[in-house]
């Protein structure tokens, strides 16, 4: 391994590249509405990414109602269900996590974290934000539309996504799911090239790669990875749209629809599901290390100390992300396989088990002994543990192929992927929103409101999606929108999906809460100054709170150290900003 | 290429040499990658995400060929033409990868000049480039309208698997409008050439950068890019 220690202080070479050529806006509509400063573009990302997730979540109260009490509503015909079930995954998973994580989070942490005065291609990354929200409006349309959304469910399987017997699979309803995903991914990809160059090649003096702070690791990784998978996701979304559109034949075998014989014959439906998971298992990833990223931020800063084993969290990130790319057929054990594939894909996918539980270890080797502040980011990092933790050793039950047969068209597998990618990164994100609040608007998220959100978000996950798991070790079959008077479900499964459905009612009138407390705050919170957390990295060493336009006025900052000086003995106070010069004595001095 | 050196880093009189290199590379700050631009950068790393895409469709393509149960049309038959009494194999497949491929040392040309700062020849390889690249989308065209005169169409065709017509228009176009892309920014770049822009670091229109006679390179890689997939489906698609 290469000394990554700076030599002496005076051998950092000039900064300021001439390439820093900002552009200025002069009027609001530059500055507020096509504003091409990062943060700008990550507000904006974030409250649509927000504003399209409240659709999702009201679409989970209606699942749940359904679910719970079957025969109450009847506007929930099961067309509807599907149609429901459909949208919250797809919203969920793109419009929401991956939005928020790298559109959101992305642009406004990493020029922040690196140092750099903005993205490399503002021009870009705001064009990115436009057709975002392009992908968004194009997909609340199809709840206008002709036949409503799609139902074909978010994995969208050919040959029933674009049959008659599918929602929307003959209206338009899937035809605009799959332009919105298109246009979705060409814009993520004119952010996403921003992210990674400005990581790579705009990061200010003195910042190298391994002293970057977790959170731009993950986030990097993890759009990296986007840069790799959504391409196949955008191939499979095109030869979608060919065969619905002009009749080709890519996924579609010959089919009988009520009793006529379509045009369709000798396509590929497992074609379909290979491109579908090539992306859709690393998308899970896409979303989770963003998240582990946070959370190492979050653990060490309000636990007072620096991050265990950061190389290792740092080469764990990057193996996770590469192994994910070798894993995604375990989505389709039961899709049929040769013996010796689903053999190889359960090994890879147990492989992954490694680097992920080095991470969780290392979280709590951090916590041991450290100097705790239960503040809401530490209480949503722990939550976001305990659940990571949990969703993945069922992750580990499913990866085996024995196990997955029986198990994966039950309610196990739904509580498994909640837990594992819909719970705990979604913990995260408040995390980061309670712990970036102050930077972003200059003032601190009510205390007492965010304590409700906390408690009744965390066990209200619990009793969502705990008892999950035992329905669907019952055999309660996932997909169902009521189960109807069937032998092998016992009266129990009823009771308690009622009570699931009235914690999922609970639980979503807290996000509303913590949505009140987002807007509240920003006149009525209380001043926060620029450094609330007394954290080291750069982004709480900005001149001004918040940062201003150009983040570091006249000078840009110097790193000296990693992003992990807490509590360093003989420091005079508990944390050393990554640009104090210090007395050259620095934690990962003895690396 | 002087103006390409960006930054000047403190590593510049002793830099390993091979994999010690890199890896002092990626472990200093500011720059993974040393004098290169951020253009620069993010072209490659875009044309290594294009790639994926055009993985995703030639690997679809083969997977369909693959798997089909009925026979799959000869290529050497349904990509001849009749010339003078013959059927010639592939013969406007020849001219036309031939064509792409010439655009490509144009365009070399092109990038040479442009380092030199001479802006008549820059612009006008860059032209006589985009000349060849929309002959070859003008030939590219001839061939979908003789196939489509001929029967093929997406959801069918005379002679065998109906994959073969939607594999072949949705690859070659997805192409052809790669191809098409390229062309239409090699006028816009070869007219700010021209005009002196990046003589005189006159801001962009939209993005109010300046730019560099390093953007007639950046162009330079997405043609070859271009150009270095038309072999593949080349040979994939037609000499299979």
């Amino acid at each position: 391994m290469v000394d990554i220690t700076p030599r002496a202080v005076d051998a950092i070479p000039p900064a300021e590249v001439p390439e820093v050529e900002l552009y200025h806006p002069r009027s609001w509509w530059t500055t507020y509405v096509f504003a091409q400063d990062a943060k700008v573009i990550a507000i904006q990302y974030a409250c649509t990414a927000l504003a399209i997730g409240l659709v999702a979540l009201v679409l989970s109260w209606l699942m749940r109602l359904q679910l719970g009490f079957p025969d109450a509503f009847s506007f929930i015909t099961p067309e509807a269900y599907y149609q429901f079930i459909t949208m919250h995954g797809m919203i969920m998973v793109i419009y929401l996590l991956t939005a928020l994580f790298l559109g959101g989070f992305g642009n406004y942490l990493i020029p922040l974290m690196v140092g750099a005065r903005d993205m490399v291609f503002p021009y870009v990354n705001m064009l990115s934000y436009w057709i975002y929200l392009l992908a968004v409006l194009v997909l609340v349309t199809s709840f206008f539309a002709p036949g409503g959304p799609t139902g074909a469910g978010w994995t969208l399987y050919p040959p029933q996504a674009i049959l008659s017997g599918t929602p929307g699979g003959q209206d338009w309803g899937i035809i605009l799911m799959l332009s919105s995903l298109i246009l979705f991914i060409i814009g993520f990809t004119m952010g996403g090239l921003n992210y990674v160059v400005t990581v790579l090649q705009g990061r200010t003096r003195g910042m190298t790669l391994m002293r970057l702070p977790l959170t731009v690791w993950g986030i990097f990784t993890a759009t990296v990875m986007a840069l790799l998978a959504f391409p196949a996701l955008f191939v499979a979304c095109v030869m979608m749209l060919f065969d619905r559109l002009l009749g080709t034949s890519f996924f579609m075998p010959a089919v009988v629809e009520m009793g006529t014989q379509l045009q369709h014959r000798g396509g590929s439906p497992l074609l379909f599901q290979h491109l579908f998971w090539f992306f859709g298992h690393p998308e899970v990833y896409i979303v989770a290390l963003p998240a582990f990223g946070i959370v190492s931020d979050l653990i060490s800063t309000h636990a007072r100390k620096n991050i265990f084993g950061y190389r290792m969290m740092v080469w764990a990130i990057v193996g996770i992300g590469a192994l994910s790319f070798v894993v995604w057929a375990h989505h389709m054990y039961v899709s049929g396989m040769n013996p010796y594939f689903g053999f190889f894909f359960a090994t890879t996918t147990l492989i992954i088990a490694v680097p992920t539980a080095i991470k969780v270890y290392n979280w709590v080797l951090t916590l041991w002994r450290g100097d705790i502040h239960l503040t809401l980011p530490m209480l949503f990092a722990l939550a976001f543990i305990v659940t990571f933790v949990n969703g993945g050793l069922t992750g580990l039950f499913l990866g085996n192929v024995v196990v997955d047969v029986p198990l994966s068209d039950t309610m196990f597998v739904v509580a498994h992927f909640h837990m594992v990618m819909g719970v705990a990164p979604i913990l995260v994100v408040f995390g980061a929103i309670y712990h970036w609040y102050p930077k972003i608007t200059g003032r601190m998220l009510n205390q007492t409101m965010g304590q409700f959100h906390f408690w009744v978000t965390f066990l209200g996950a619990y009793a969502i999606f705990f008892p999950m798991h035992y329905l669907g070790l019952v055999g309660v079959p996932r997909r169902y929108p009521e189960l109807g008077q069937t032998a092998f479900i016992p009266d129990s499964v009823h009771t308690l999906n009622a009570f699931i459905s009235i914690a999922a009612l609970i639980v979503g009138f807290a996000q509303m809460v913590f949505l009140f407390n987002l807007i509240w705050s920003i006149r009525h919170g209380k001043e926060a100054g620029g450094n609330p957390w007394r954290a080291t990295s750069l982004e709480w060493q900005t001149p001004h709170t918040p940062p201003r336009h150009g983040n570091w006025g006249k000078e840009l900052p110097v790193v000296y150290r990693w992003a992990y000086d807490y509590s360093v003995p003989g420091a005079p106070q508990d944390f050393i900003p990554q640009n104090d010069p210090g007395t050259g004595r620095t934690a990962m001095g003895m690396a | 290429m002087a103006e390409t050196t960006l930054t000047n880093t403190h590593m510049a009189q002793a830099r390993p040499q091979g994999w010690r290199g890199i890896a002092a590379d990626w472990s200093s700050d500011q720059r993974a990658f040393k004098n290169v631009s951020w253009g620069k950068a993010m072209m490659w790393i875009f044309l290594l995400s294009d790639t994926f895409i055009f993985g995703c469709f030639l690997l679809s393509y083969m997977t369909a060929r693959m798997s089909t149960t009925v026979p799959w049309p000869n290529p050497s038959e349904v990509f001849a033409l009749q010339i003078g009494g013959s059927d010639i194999p592939l013969i406007l497949i020849a001219i036309m990868t031939f064509v792409l491929i010439s655009s490509s040392g144009t365009m070399a040309m092109a990038v040479n000049f442009g380092y030199r700062h001479a802006r008549r020849k820059t612009a006008i390889l860059m032209l006589l480039t985009a000349v060849l690249g929309a002959t070859f989308v003008g030939m590219q065209a001839f061939e979908w309208t003789k196939l489509i005169r001929e029967g093929v169409r997406p959801w069918g065709n005379p002679w065998g698997a109906e994959q073969f017509g939607s594999s072949f228009f949705m690859i070659t176009g997805f192409h052809g409008t790669h191809v098409t892309i390229g062309v239409i920014f090699l006028i816009i770049i070869a007219r700010k050439v021209l005009r002196g822009d990046y003589d005189v670091g006159r801001r962009g229109f939209f993005t109010s950068r300046r730019g560099s006679y390093e953007n007639v390179e950046i162009m330079g890689l997405y043609w070859h890019f271009v150009d270095l997939v038309w072999v593949f489906i080349f040979a994939f698609f037609y000499l299979w």
